[in-house]
């Protein structure tokens, strides 16, 4: 069963006087444990798509169907729930909480969003700090850390909740080439090793050939699909 | 909730000098108003306390119309014996009541032999009398403490005469007053004690025994001016004026109309309006520490907010529900709130310590080296601390409610 279905998906805002349609009739599949990427130029709705697979954002039309629940009809509340419980985020700007340590930063989920216990919760954190390289860094704050290791955490807090479903947006767009290319290596292995799906969206064409599956979007339309060769 | 505590503390400590200067201000605010209610608290208690234990007892029962002439001390308007058995009656059986003294109120002039002035005296029985005000034979500033107050043939003067006509302890002087017919009448007496003036109606009146009165005053029978009822502790004033009032109010004349009047100390002192108007201020600091809690808490948590829009949104967007984000935000300013309130707290029960321990004095009217002893209860201190904790959440409610109906794309964008 797909982890993601969605079929007829639009999404429409107004913007002054003019309305603009984001995503227009999009229609896809995503399976459960698959690395995902949707590419297009900038402004070809990339990460509306995300957004609205994200529950972040609710679709115009169509049906958007995400481990199994229909998301355009959940609420504020439930939404922000939904998340929680299913779906990590990888930003752009890494995101990470400024005066919380590398640790307190992949636990800070597990204690706003999940109420785990304190050892629970430790045992979880070392070892997805473990898996990311970062264990060593766990109590150095945001701003001791390069772009690399900030997005390294990200992933971290984004996986630390055993969601089933990663999104990044730009993930690699502040990072130099060769960072890019660890992260989308570092991502690929917490696949393997978690068997979470990761969706990101990129315009950088050598990190788009990492993907396995690829949709291409152009003004808002999916134009193909396409598998890895 | 700890945990969202610790985190709410870490946000703080990110702003550390707006952090410093928000609950410096509310440490600020508590501090003034704490030490103005430990001060105007003792002031008022030091003042209460020496009108009720050593003038005016805490009610007192007159005949109907004497108060209204009371600065004429009217002989007419005395309490005949019939009426004084039924003010006695009632007193002897009222549970409410710890001791009553009946008093003579007149004028008089008083003699050195050498110079004249007028005097106010009350003719007391002494037993009674200090059992009703306490602290009156602590207002001796000559003659004995141990001995009755004031023995038959003997008078107790109040300073100022003392020192304007030169008069000490075992002086003879003439007491020359008129009775109720307008005859006039002089005896002899000896003065026993000097009695400190203090502020307030009777401060600075004279003490006779209540049999000397009689015979200066060539009264037939035994007729009072007044009785000075004390209540026992904790009786409500209130409660036991009500309750006198409503049962002097049934002893009507032939007219039907009351013969009697009870009056608590609040309505013979003028006092009672300083007593208000200290309450008033109290509540005013009060009113003014709520609006400095509420505008710097707002303000310092608006300022949170806005600057952390791009935060929100990534913590709403990884799913912490908008009552956590609400909690967080809250969170922080009832920690502001908290540390305003106990530094305040530690600052101020050390300052009313130290003024304790430095003995200071003041003037009030007449009265020197008035010693005021600020205290301040735990209750109080308590009822302060919940205000503003209470505040600061109220002030944060608005901020925090803002923060966690952002919608996360929006928040995300904002940089």
């Amino acid at each position: 069963m797909a982890l993601i279905e969605a079929s007829g998906l639009c999404k429409s805002y107004q913007a002054g006087d003019v309305v603009v349609e984001a995503i227009k009739e999009a229609t896809f599949s995503i399976e459960p444990g698959a690395f995902v990427s949707f590419v297009g130029p900038s402004g070809s709705g990339k990460s509306t798509l995300l957004n609205m697979i994200g529950c972040l954002d609710t679709p115009t039309c169509g049906n958007l169907s995400v481990v199994n629940t229909d998301v355009a009809t959940l609420n504020h509340k439930q939404a922000a729930v939904f998340r929680g419980n299913h779906i990590g985020f990888v930003f752009q700007d890494f995101n990470l909480i400024p005066v919380l340590s590398v640790y307190e930063n992949v636990e800070y989920p597990l204690i706003m969003v999940q109420r785990w216990s304190a050892q629970r919760r430790r045992k979880q954190v070392m070892e997805l700090l473990e898996a990311v390289g970062m264990q060593e860094q766990a109590e150095k704050r945001p701003n001791q850390l390069s772009g690399g290791q900030k997005q390294r955490v990200a992933i971290a807090r984004a996986l630390v909740t055993n969601s089933k479903l990663v999104l990044a947006d730009e993930p690699t767009a502040n990072l130099d080439s060769a960072t890019a290319h660890r992260v989308i290596d570092l991502m690929k292995s917490m696949r393997e090793q978690f068997e979470t799906t990761f969706i990101f969206s990129t315009h950088d064409p050598k990190v788009m050939a990492e993907a396995e599956v690829t949709f291409t979007l152009v003004d808002g339309r999916i134009v193909q699909p396409e598998a890895a060769a | 909730m700890i945990n969202i505590l610790k985190i709410a503390a870490k946000n703080l400590l990110r702003y550390r000098r707006r952090t410093f200067l928000t609950s410096l201000l509310i440490t600020i605010g508590i501090v003034a108003v704490l030490l103005f209610m430990s001060l105007s608290g003792s002031f008022r208690a030091l003042m209460v306390g020496q009108i009720t234990d050593s003038m005016l007892g805490h009610l007192q029962i007159h005949k109907k119309g004497y108060v209204a002439s009371i600065d004429n001390l009217p002989l007419t308007l005395n309490m005949k014996p019939a009426m004084v058995a039924k003010v006695t009656d009632y007193l002897q059986h009222d549970k409410d009541v710890a001791a009553w003294s009946p008093r003579i109120k007149f004028g008089a002039m008083f003699s050195n032999f050498k110079e004249t002035t007028s005097i106010r005296l009350n003719g007391v029985d002494p037993q009674r009398e200090v059992a009703t005000c306490p602290l009156l034979p602590g207002r001796l500033i000559q003659g004995n403490h141990q001995q009755p107050l004031v023995a038959p043939g003997k008078i107790v003067i109040p300073e100022l005469i003392a020192k304007g006509l030169k008069v000490k302890v075992g002086d003879s002087v003439v007491l020359v007053a008129t009775n109720r017919d307008g005859s006039v009448n002089g005896n002899t007496f000896t003065v026993s004690g000097v009695l400190e003036g203090i502020s307030g109606p009777g401060g600075r009146d004279g003490y006779m025994d209540i049999n000397d009165a009689r015979n200066l005053l060539r009264l037939q029978e035994p007729e009072l001016s007044e009785v000075a009822i004390r209540l026992k502790p904790g009786v409500s004033l209130n409660k036991a004026f009500k309750a006198m009032r409503q049962h002097f109010a049934q002893i009507t004349n032939q007219q039907g109309k009351p013969v009697f009047e009870v009056h608590t100390w609040e309505a013979l002192s003028p006092f009672s309006n300083i007593a208000k108007m200290i309450d008033m201020l109290d509540t005013f600091i009060k009113v003014m520490l709520v609006a400095i809690v509420l505008i710097s808490i707002m303000n310092v948590m608006l300022m949170a907010v806005y600057e952390r829009i791009h935060e929100i949104g990534t913590i709403a967007a990884i799913g912490t529900t908008p009552s956590r984000i609400l909690m967080l935000f809250v969170s922080e300013g009832l920690l502001l709130g908290i540390l305003g309130a106990v530094i305040g707290i530690i600052i101020s029960v050390a300052t009313i310590a130290i003024i304790n321990a430095r003995t200071l004095t003041f003037s009030f009217g007449r009265q020197d080296n008035l010693v005021l002893q600020p205290t301040i209860s735990l209750n109080e201190i308590l009822v302060i601390s919940l205000i503003v904790v209470l505040v600061a959440v109220l002030a944060s409610l608005q901020p925090a409610w803002k923060a966690s109906r952002m919608n996360p794309i929006t928040a995300l964008r904002h940089f």
